[in-house]
């Protein structure tokens, strides 16, 4: 088959596997629809992978295929086509590979679920829209696969439709999302009338002309490209999570586990990022913006995991987790080394998938139990999934040998990061302080996620003191935004109440995604990162002639290198001490409510913030405009006097109103009549 | 072809007699009479519905020239002139396209005066479609203002509550727009000796004409569009019309506002089309974000889609007074789809009103639990309002801000910020009426949709996703024309 052909079968195979399940699923039945969006997915994995091979070793060229005109309005011209280059082959295997693994775990995670069908086809119809998100060739596309994987989002999160902080959840993270699509609906338009295009290779050999060119906006001149990517960013901050628009990831933990491991870890929140990376022909000439998107990043990485330090919800510490890491992909972007961002993209979508699925593992054997302060000891009762969330947890923490370059999967791509923000900070201010943000939060994630896995699974087992009742989750528990959530709804059947390991349809997943947050650093850095990135990437990445980014980053001082793994092993100390040496201290540091630990628990008080100004602004100035506006001032000034005349009507003539209406019918048609007579005698005259 | 444009208006007219007619083997009001009326209806629009197909495919898609032209004497030196061009024929064809909808979704939920009520409908159908293909301003004018008689009729005797009230409403403004452009309308005759749509056209107004004349064509579309803030008719008209009348006025009447500007305010009066066009964007965009605002608040699940489709129309203005290829294509396209989408979206009030009598939000909730087709189409069409790409929505939206942002990058920012409201109001609706548990138990035994509201979303389902996915349709008809309206436009002001 031609790589073409391949192409396009793996594109749409998740969209058939989604209609079949979505449309027959009730008809076929809950196995059936299992088999098809699973096999189709397989499948789809499969073909990512002979892409990918052969793009990698076997020297496949970049092409784009055109299927069907999309949108054909003058110089507006956008097609639905499949744009195959070394950055949409990275996330296609990303992509279906993670995604396929999460439909197999999903057989035993959602096993219990009466939905099935329906949860196998969002999670294909969300396949299919990333995968156009990944090879599309122009904007419009692009937007279309964003806001599809943000309609899969919504659908997920609010899978349990029953329960309403999930609905409230889906809802928050579709207007967050909708807030950052402003921004980038009106970077398209700007782009579209900077380029007179819309479509990528169009634009990216033209960027330079634009580079010292002002262009009018909102009653300012702006640079032009640092106009146009700085309004495209705030889509991208949207979608991944950062600071200012990340409100709504955490609360996206509402969905079941393995949506919040396909969509908010692994493939939809990192599409901000690839979306930056594929824009480097554009970023690289945005000198300004790059500086925002390092700044950006760096406090969305320490922000995020400040608030990680102080969670106690299994769920919500993996996702602050994932804003955090996502901030790192975006300052690797914002310095110049895009190859870097997209490499911790790709090693972070196994540990961090691997991490959350390890998660739903956890919480599935512990009966729907998300808080962490009611797990401990589980290591001997789950042995594969302690197994595989140390290895995640080794991965994530970025722990390696520098001198041996040997390492699990982040350390190779989060070094990199770290060294590449080091050496482009010797001339860039901003660049220095990401730098430094990226040694302190590589310190607070190995804190944070060591916790989670000393109280997860070691010390004291706290689920035997109380007899545990999978039936003892009243909703009303759970609906201050600070109490764990319940992850998946009663499901009448009664486990002997001991945590358990999980069945071999999840855990297979787990042990696949291990290898790969063991060895997709190792095996690829050289290909990503290294001396072969040029040859691997084949222009998909681009770097201005002055950007040495990332060969400086492999000149840096041997203290930077040692820099993360002290910052890590210190984080580890600590965590260690806290919830192994002296367990319970952290719960008793965290009974005191300090002012620090209150910030922390309640995320900076963002939402707090938020619900005061906007959402309160929204109501009020929607009630104002109503019931002042439209009411008193336009209907009180307009039909006002008239429609007082005629409400007295109204009453006096009570039971006349058809009557009534048919009088007011004959009157206007007399008028009307009137008018034409008079005007006839008048093109006459 | 000639003759099909008058056969298509009047196709209507003919279902007319038949159910007039129906009185000879009937007695008027039985039920018998009631049953062979519809039947009647249906199949009079479906017929109308063929016809304009059969144009459409006829319909040479690369000229911008009137087609299928129909020009003899009339009466009294005037000039019965019909014809179309690609601003005009797909209007024909949604108007012929949403009518054997509206007449299946009132199959069951009228219980009174079934046939006034159909010859209502078939009535406007004629008027509608003559307002569309007419070429001749006095022609235009009647079609225009007769098509308010059937529709006020439709709200005040059909209507809700306050009926009354709203179809009063509703005639008030309108009539007020109408008596100022019949003023427009003749002074044009007056000044240029014809009543010729394509002659008035090329014709050359004077700046200082062409203002009064603009300002006069304006207060009439702009009610019925209707802009912000002579809208405040149409959320009343809309809680009180039966559903197949909001449909219907959502779909096609509230098009004639766009259609009018298009066909008359820009190509006549360009140079006052250009000197208003701050003006036409700061209504624009107040509409769009003000009654975004209004909608989320409101508690009638009509009104609430009411207010959005002001919104929408919003966008609709902004493109045609940008003047640009994207800003008039984006307007045609959001017209187009704003007929599919909000008609659906009533017909989805429609639905549960009919089962339960009553439209108030808080009523609702978990609908999802006993009705998930019913859940699955209306998530279908709460998507294409607000505007996700893949379906019609998102076409339109996206085109209009683009073509508005080459006028003033600040009324395009603005209207962006319609993209979150959209998202707001619609999704929390969207919430409160169909997730979470059912509550009420009046709704305990609630029906999904039966096999006659399945057919009568169908097509709508499939015209919202073919028109997202491939709008291209739509623009390989409009784009002669709309070629050519931008050029002549362009060229008159300069711009």
């Amino acid at each position: 088959m031609t790589p073409q052909s391949l192409a396009i079968i793996l594109v749409f195979a998740p969209l058939l596997g989604a209609l079949i399940a979505g449309l027959f699923g009730r008809r076929i039945g809950n196995f059936a629809s299992q088999a098809v969006t699973t096999g189709l997915l397989l499948l789809a994995c499969v073909l990512s992978w002979t892409l990918f091979i052969q793009w990698t070793w076997g020297g496949l060229e970049a092409f784009t295929l055109t299927l069907l005109p999309f949108i054909n309005v003058g110089d507006f011209q956008s097609a639905w086509s499949i744009r195959i280059d070394g950055l949409s082959a990275v996330m296609l295997i990303v992509v279906t590979s993670v995604s396929a693994l999460v439909h197999v775990y999903s057989w035993g995670y959602m096993a219990e679920d009466d939905s099935r069908p329906r949860f196998f086809a969002y999670l294909s119809l969300f396949t299919f829209a990333m995968l156009a998100l990944v090879t599309a060739a122009d904007f419009m596309q692009l937007f279309f696969g964003w806001e599809g994987v943000g309609l899969a989002s919504y659908l997920l999160i609010g899978f349990w439709f029953k329960k309403p902080t999930a609905n409230a959840a889906s809802i928050k993270a579709f207007v967050v999302n909708r807030v950052g699509d402003f921004g980038f609906a009106l970077g398209i338009i700007t782009v579209f009338w900077m380029f007179g295009t819309i479509e990528f290779a169009e634009i990216f050999p033209r960027v330079q002309e634009f580079a010292a060119v002002g262009w009018s906006f909102a009653g300012q001149t702006w640079h032009a490209v640092d106009l146009a990517c700085a309004l495209l960013f705030v889509g991208a901050m949207g979608k991944s999570a950062q600071f200012f628009l990340h409100t709504w990831l955490p609360d996206a933990m509402e969905g079941p586990t393995p949506v919040s491991a396909l969509i908010h870890a692994a493939t939809m929140v990192t599409a901000g990022v690839y979306m930056v990376c594929l824009l480097s022909p554009m970023f690289e000439y945005a000198p300004v913006t790059k500086q925002i998107v390092t700044l950006v990043g760096a406090v969305t990485a320490l922000f995020a995991a400040t608030v990680g330090l102080a969670q106690n919800d299994i769920k919500r510490v993996i996702a602050y987790s994932t804003c955090s890491q996502l901030g790192y992909m975006f300052f690797a972007a914002g310095v110049g080394a895009y190859q870097a961002a997209m490499f911790h993209l790709f090693t972070h979508a196994f540990f961090k998938a691997l991490l959350f699925l390890g998660a739903g593992s956890v919480i599935h054997g512990m009966h729907h139990e998300q808080d962490m302060r009611k797990m401990g000891a589980l290591w001997k009762l789950l042995p594969v999934t302690y197994a595989v969330m140390v290895i995640g947890t080794l991965a994530i923490t970025g722990f390696g040998i520098p001198d041996l370059h040997l390492g699990f999967a982040g350390f190779y791509s989060k070094d990199t990061i770290i060294e590449a923000a080091y050496a482009a900070g010797e001339e860039n201010g901003i660049a220095y302080f990401a730098f430094v943000i990226g040694i302190l939060a590589a310190g607070l994630t190995a804190y944070y996620s060591w916790r989670l896995a000393f109280m997860t699974f070691h010390g004291h087992a706290k689920w035997g003191h109380e007899p545990h009742d999978d039936h003892a989750h009243a909703p009303a528990q759970h609906e201050t935004h600070d109490e764990p959530l319940p992850d998946a709804h009663d499901h009448g059947h009664h486990h002997a109440h001991t945590p358990h390991e999980s069945p071999l349809v999840m855990v297979v997943p787990l042990l696949l995604l291990a290898v790969g947050a063991v060895a997709a650093g190792f095996v690829f850095v050289e290909h990503f990162v290294g001396d072969h990135q040029a040859e691997f990437w084949r222009g998909a990445i681009f770097t201005a002639p002055t950007n040495h980014v990332l060969e400086h980053a492999h000149h840096v001082p041997h203290w930077v290198l040692y820099a993360p793994l002290v910052a890590s092993m210190l984080g580890l100390a600590v965590a260690f001490y806290i919830y192994v040496l002296r367990e319970g201290l952290g719960a008793r540091m965290a009974a005191k409510e300090g002012p620090v630990w209150s910030f922390l628990y309640n995320k900076w008080f963002f939402d707090e913030l938020y619900n005061a100004t906007f959402v309160r602004a929204a109501r009020g100035l929607g009630d104002l405009f109503w019931k002042v506006g439209d009411q008193k001032i336009i209907d009180g000034l307009g039909p006002n006097g008239v429609a007082a005349v005629s409400a007295a009507i109204g009453r006096r003539t009570g039971k006349l109103q058809t009557g009534f209406v048919y009088h007011y019918a004959f009157v206007m048609l007399l008028g009307v009549a009137g008018l034409l007579t008079f005007a006839l005698f008048f093109w006459q005259a | 072809m000639t003759g099909i444009l008058s056969l298509i208006t009047y196709a209507p007219l003919l279902g007319v007699a038949a159910i007039l007619a129906l009185r000879l083997i009937a007695p008027a009001g039985s039920a018998r009479s009631a049953e062979l009326a519809k039947w009647v209806a249906l199949v009079t629009t479906l017929v109308t519905l063929a016809l304009s197909l059969v144009m459409l495919g006829q319909f040479d898609r690369t000229t911008a020239d009137f087609q299928f032209v129909e020009d003899f004497a009339w009466f009294g030196g005037l000039h019965y002139r019909m014809g179309v061009d690609g601003i005009s024929v797909l209007f024909v064809v949604l108007t012929a396209f949403l009518m054997p909808l509206c007449i299946a979704a009132s199959w069951r939920s009228i219980e009174h005066r079934i046939e006034e009520y159909l010859i209502a409908f078939l009535a406007l159908e004629t008027l509608v479609i003559g307002v569309f293909c007419a070429m001749d301003l006095i022609l235009f004018y009647l079609f225009f203002e007769f098509g308010l008689a059937p529709m006020f009729l439709i709200i005040g005797v059909w209507g809700g509550k306050n009926r009354v009230y709203a179809a009063f409403k509703f005639f008030l403004y309108t009539l007020l727009g109408s008596v100022l452009m019949l003023a427009a309308v003749l002074g044009m005759i007056g000044i240029t000796g014809t009543s010729s749509i394509p002659e008035l056209m090329t014709y050359d107004f004077g700046q200082e004409i062409q203002i009064w004349l603009w300002l006069a064509f304006f207060a009439s579309f702009a009610v019925k569009m209707p802009m912000w803030p002579v809208h405040t008719w149409l959320p009343d008209a809309h809680v009180e019309a039966p559903t197949a009348g909001s449909v219907i006025l959502a779909g096609v009447l509230l098009k004639m506002g766009g259609y009018g500007f298009m066909r008359f305010s820009l190509p006549m009066f360009p140079d006052a089309s250009a000197y208003f066009t701050p003006l036409v964007f700061a209504m624009s965009v107040i509409a769009i974000v003000y009654t975004s605002l209004v909608a989320f608040r409101q508690t009638d699940i009509k009104k609430l889609i009411a207010y959005s489709s002001v919104a929408h129309m919003g966008f609709v203005t902004l493109g045609i007074f940008s003047g640009n290829a994207q800003g008039e294509q984006g307007a045609i396209f959001q017209m187009v789809s704003h007929g599919l989408i909000s008609g659906a979206l009533f017909l989805c009030v429609g639905v549960v009103y009919d089962r339960m009598h009553t439209r108030e939000i808080a009523f609702y909730g978990g609908l999802v639990n006993r009705m998930p087709w019913y859940a699955a189409i209306f998530l279908l069409f709460t998507m294409g309002n607000v505007g996700l790409p893949g379906t019609s929505g998102f076409v339109g939206e996206i085109l209009t801000m683009a073509g508005a942002y080459e006028a003033s990058t600040w009324a395009a920012i603005v209207a962006a910020t319609g993209v979150i409201l959209s998202a707001v109001y619609a999704l929390s609706l969207y919430r409160r009426v169909v997730f979470g548990e059912i509550t009420n138990p009046a709704l305990a035994e609630i029906k999904d949709l039966n096999w006659r509201e399945v057919a009568i979303f169908a097509p709508l389902i499939i015209g919202t996703l073919y028109l997202g996915i491939y709008p291209a349709a739509v623009f390989d008809i409009t784009q002669a024309s709309v070629d050519n309206l931008v050029a002549v436009y362009r060229a008159a002001t300069g711009g």
